[in-house]
């Protein structure tokens, strides 16, 4: 089905010549631009400089953070693939891999929050199903703007739309999430999309290893002009006119990736495919660059022959489309009827557009001329690389933890504001928008009180198909901690994905990462960015949970105001027996409750002092990463043994607001009690999980036995939470826990 | 019992299904792709849910013109039995299988979770597993659920005991606030006059293996299974 469109005579594009003012516009700096000029050696064509400009965009290249990214820990005897693939792959046993990644898309989905988001989920499960996975699980981490702001409720609006219109048409369950509110997002909502698939690990496919002289083949939806220059719109700061770059946002359709899919998997079980590569941002230029210089090959490519979706685009408006949905191939020579075949029966469009060569260069014909003639391997290997100035961030002010009380009403209306608040309210409202049932293999789903998998859990967990293995899945981060102590904060991120996998049974094995910052020619939010890394690079290391994929979004800013640092973490662990998986729900009344880990009490920067002190004060907790292992080890052995029925952690507002949860999750109460004051019912101290169990004896023996902290406040049954017998019925908690969103939502 | 599934290219819960059949009644289905004319002798068909061709019009317009239907409807017209559910059930009403529409949930939103459902009769080979009454809890998972027919329709199919579930509260009271999306008399599956096709907006295949919420899809699944074994 290859484009049929009628030969014309060279059109004339009017296309301006390529001057420094041009690149500029095109987000090249002076030296940026010299360099091209040197590369190719002559003043570059118009569709030349685009190329260059988009694979040398902050988006593409990661000009401004590749120096820092190289410290990060990415190995360990199960990582099959670190970063540098399409997504990161483990190895899970019995021939079976799991491959993942996260991704943003937060410039386009505040221009246009529907097809933004969509896209964004759209374009993380294809760099999945590229790599031969078929995805099982999505979930997503969505940081917005504070309640009041005017855009706010608008952009949840057509970002959770878009994220259910995409994912519940693909057929990929949506199984868990984060949603946080804060004024730090007012101009620049994050929508970060995670997918996790599944594959044989003998049929993982690449983007290398395309050799010379082999088809280069087209497939998918039509190229239009949506999108051009995406990746350049993520690489710069908004400002009053970002409404106008409204054009660059690309428009979904999940049916076409649905069939993309299904046509992809068929194909990937013949032997045909030598190599594959998603066209992602910067579409069909980065795809093809990428195969040239893994394969250390040239690309040759005749766009007449692209399917195209509207008439007489340019070789430039062609190279640097970002519509969604397409896929670049390089088949083994004689498979172009067998494939073609393939994605005749899924109605996919496919054409062979050009050859792979010699030569290393990058030749783009098109009406009857040559637009394009440049080497590949310096636009890749001579990329721009940035070790931009950084200052470290202040050391942020400890407070007094004990000179902070109950609010008027005392513990109990301490909780009640909390569970109440925007970050702790319940997200029903956004997660009964997306089927998590799908594939009929979700065994916990998102939210608290859930009413799809009517389980809740840390992490979700998804059985993986005709065995009975699940995978647990979570995304993480407490942008609040990073901002007051990047070092802390990033080790936070990692340290609490490992405890939420943990808290259900599984081993964490990995994660993958999205790191949002704001402008990085800023010395201090570069500050915050790589003291982040470094305290991600500390976690990951000391807890053996390397990093294999990930992305990176800086210049996070509106006018200026910069988004709170937040490097999401998104993790998997691997639990072996799904009848060992273990939720937060209370399992029966009557049992002991324990904390495990040390409570000091710490109140800086929590979501106490925050919401009732309504002071974003003092330092971040501390994570004691030997503490949070040893925890974390005892918490499966714990489960392993079923000497714990219940497990949750301790995270956003404390012992008080975790107990709460695990209560909310199984309508069983629990009457606990403690020292009297709000450090210990509302401190945020790190590595620390309240369990149930019915054997306390035998539980406190095989504490002690393996050096645990742990502390006995109370136990299960009733219908009401009692703290220090201080009383307030489940029933009550729930309602002011679900009312505020939907609430919101309608006002 | 031999089952076909009907496979169009936005079909998602064919999985689903496939895994129930199997697990009930020991035989697996044949899966059999749109594009395909020949369904075989299969003692039951079933569309499962899904976005059959992207749904860009109505949900099930377009399946309902697509040559494999004209072979569904014959074999209907033969006394096949036929099971649709969610976007299957749309197909059913888009080809006029079954009557009424199928509109937007009145909250204009998709909406996934459990539901209650009240049996309203055991006269059928597909709830003959059933007391009238039973309640069981399975979810829904759609956009486009909301049950929509004239008065005299509605009138036809309560008088004829042709209406096989209705949404309801967990004590089995028919109200409003169990209705999810709108639906008339909170209709929720509805029989041909024969009582060999039902059509549901629920999918009772997500309720059935052990590691799933429950299991109460299973009564609904068996009764067909002792129908035609």
């Amino acid at each position: 089905m290859a484009n049929t469109a009628k030969k014309i005579k060279t059109p004339n594009f009017n296309e301006p010549e390529v001057t420094k003012e041009l690149s500029a516009t095109f987000g090249l700096n002076s030296d940026e631009h010299d360099l091209m000029l040197k590369i190719v050696g002559r003043t570059p064509t118009y569709t030349e400089a685009g190329i260059f400009s988009v694979m040398w965009s902050e988006h593409c290249s990661y000009k401004s953070s590749r120096f820092h990214l190289k410290k990060l820990p990415t190995e360990a005897p199960w990582v099959i693939d670190g970063p540098g693939e399409n997504a990161g792959v483990i190895d899970i046993g019995d021939g079976q891999a799991a491959i993942f990644k996260m991704e943003s898309h937060n410039s386009p989905s505040f221009i246009e929050p529907y097809q933004g988001a969509a896209t964004g989920v759209g374009g993380i499960m294809r760099d999945v199903f590229t790599m031969g996975a078929r995805p099982i699980a999505n979930i997503n981490a969505l940081r917005f703007g504070e309640p009041s702001n005017e855009l706010t409720k608008h952009i949840i609006s057509g970002v959770v739309g878009g994220i259910a219109g995409y994912g519940n048409c693909m057929g990929v369950p949506t199984v868990g999430g984060e949603t946080n509110f804060h004024a730090d997002y007012n101009g620049n909502p994050l929508v970060n999309a995670m997918t996790v698939g599944i594959a044989n690990t003998d049929k993982i496919f690449r983007a290398a290893g395309a050799g010379i002289n082999q088809p280069v083949v087209y497939i998918g939806a039509k190229t239009g002009r949506d999108g051009i220059h995406g990746a350049t719109m993520s690489s710069a700061e908004f400002d009053d006119e970002s409404e106008s770059k409204r054009p660059t946002v690309q428009v979904g359709d999940p049916f076409t990736e649905k069939l993309l899919l299904e046509a992809c998997l068929e194909l990937m079980k013949q032997d045909a495919i030598i190599s594959i590569q998603d066209m992602g941002a910067a579409g069909l230029t980065s795809s093809s660059v990428e195969i040239a210089a893994k394969g250390n090959i040239g690309v040759e490519l005749n766009l007449d022959h692209v399917p195209q979706r509207e008439e007489m685009m340019s070789p430039y408006e062609i190279m640097l489309s970002e519509s969604q949905e397409r896929m670049l191939l390089i088949l083994k020579p004689g498979k172009e009827e067998l494939a073609k075949s393939i994605m005749e029966k899924w109605d996919i469009d496919f054409a062979v557009i050009g050859k792979t060569t010699k030569d290393q260069r990058l030749k783009i014909n098109m009406y009857g001329k040559c637009w394009c003639d440049i080497p590949v391997p310096p636009l890749v290997d001579e990329a721009p690389e940035y070790e931009r100035p950084y200052i470290k961030s202040k050391k942020a002010e400890e407070i007094e933890n004990n000179s902070y009380n109950f609010p008027e009403g005392g513990v109990i209306e301490a909780l009640k504001t909390l569970m109440e608040c925007p970050d702790l309210a319940s997200k029903r409202w956004i997660w009964e928008q997306y089927d998590s049932l799908v594939r009929g293999e979700t065994i916990y789903g998102p939210g608290i009180a859930n009413t799809q998998s009517e389980r809740a859990a840390d992490a979700a967990i998804v059985k993986i198909y005709e065995t009975k293995k699940a995978l647990a899945i979570t995304s993480d981060c407490t942008p609040r901690y990073c901002k007051a102590n990047p070092v802390e904060g990033g080790k936070q991120a990692v340290a609490e994905s490992y405890r939420n996998i943990c808290a259900t049974g599984a081993t964490p094995l990995a994660v993958t990462n999205n790191l949002n910052f704001g402008n990085p020619e800023v010395p201090e939010i570069m500050g915050q960015f790589v003291e982040c890394l470094e305290g991600m690079g500390k976690a990951c290391k000391e807890l053996n949970y390397p990093i294999v994929s990930g992305n990176v979004s800086l210049y996070n800013a509106t006018n200026g105001n910069p988004i709170s640092p937040t490097p999401v973490i998104g993790g998997v662990g691997l639990i072996q027996d799904i009848n060992k998986a273990t939720g937060i729900g209370f399992t029966s009344e009557d049992e002991i409750i324990y904390v495990i880990g040390k409570t000091n009490g710490h109140l800086g920067q929590s979501l106490f002092l925050r919401e009732i002190a309504k002071q974003e004060e003092g330092n971040s907790p501390f994570v004691d990463l030997k503490e949070e292992r040893k925890n974390g080890q005892f918490i499966r052995k714990c489960i392993d043994i079923k000497a714990i029925s219940a497990c949750h952690d301790i995270s956003d507002g404390g012992i008080a607001v975790a107990v709460t949860e695990m209560a909310l999750a199984s309508n069983i109460g629990a009457k606990i009690s403690g020292e009297d004051s709000a450090k210990f019912w509302f401190g945020e101290d790190q590595s620390r999980y309240i369990i149930s169990t019915k054997t306390p004896e035998e539980f406190e023996k095989i504490a002690d036995e393996n050096n645990i902290e742990i502390l006995k406040i109370g136990s299960t049954g009733g219908n009401e939470i009692s703290i220090n017998n201080n009383n307030i019925s489940i029933k009550t908690l729930l309602e002011i826990n679900e009312a505020w969103l939907p609430q919101y939502m309608a006002g | 019992m031999k089952t076909s599934i009907i496979v169009f290219p936005g079909t998602k819960c064919e999985k689903d299904m496939a895994m129930d059949v199997e697990k009930i009644s020991g035989r697996k289905a044949n899966m059999i792709w749109h594009k395909e004319t020949d369904i075989g002798n299969p003692d039951i068909i079933i569309l499962p849910g899904g976005f059959s061709y992207g749904d860009y019009l109505r949900c099930g317009a377009m399946a309902a013109h697509s040559p494999i239907m004209q072979e569904v409807i014959k074999k209907a017209k033969n006394g096949t039995k036929i099971l649709g559910v969610c976007n299957g059930f749309q197909m059913l009403v888009e080809t006029k299988l079954l009557p009424g529409a199928l509109l937007h949930n009145r909250t204009l939103k998709f909406i996934c979770k459990q539901v209650n459902l009240r049996t309203e009769t055991n006269n059928s080979p597909f709830t003959q597993n059933m007391n009238k009454g039973d309640i069981i809890k399975v979810p829904i998972a759609h956009g486009e659920g909301n049950y929509f027919a004239d008065e005299k329709t509605i009138k036809t199919l309560e008088d004829n005991d042709r209406i096989a579930f209705k949404y309801c509260n967990e004590k089995g009271e028919i109200d409003e606030e169990s209705n999810p999306n709108g639906s008339i008399n909170n209709i929720a599956g509805i029989f041909s006059e024969d009582k060999k096709i039902l059509g549901m907006m629920p999918h009772p295949e997500n309720s059935i293996l052990d590691y799933q919420a429950n299991q109460n899809g299973k009564s609904l699944f068996e009764g067909i299974l002792k129908e035609i074994a």
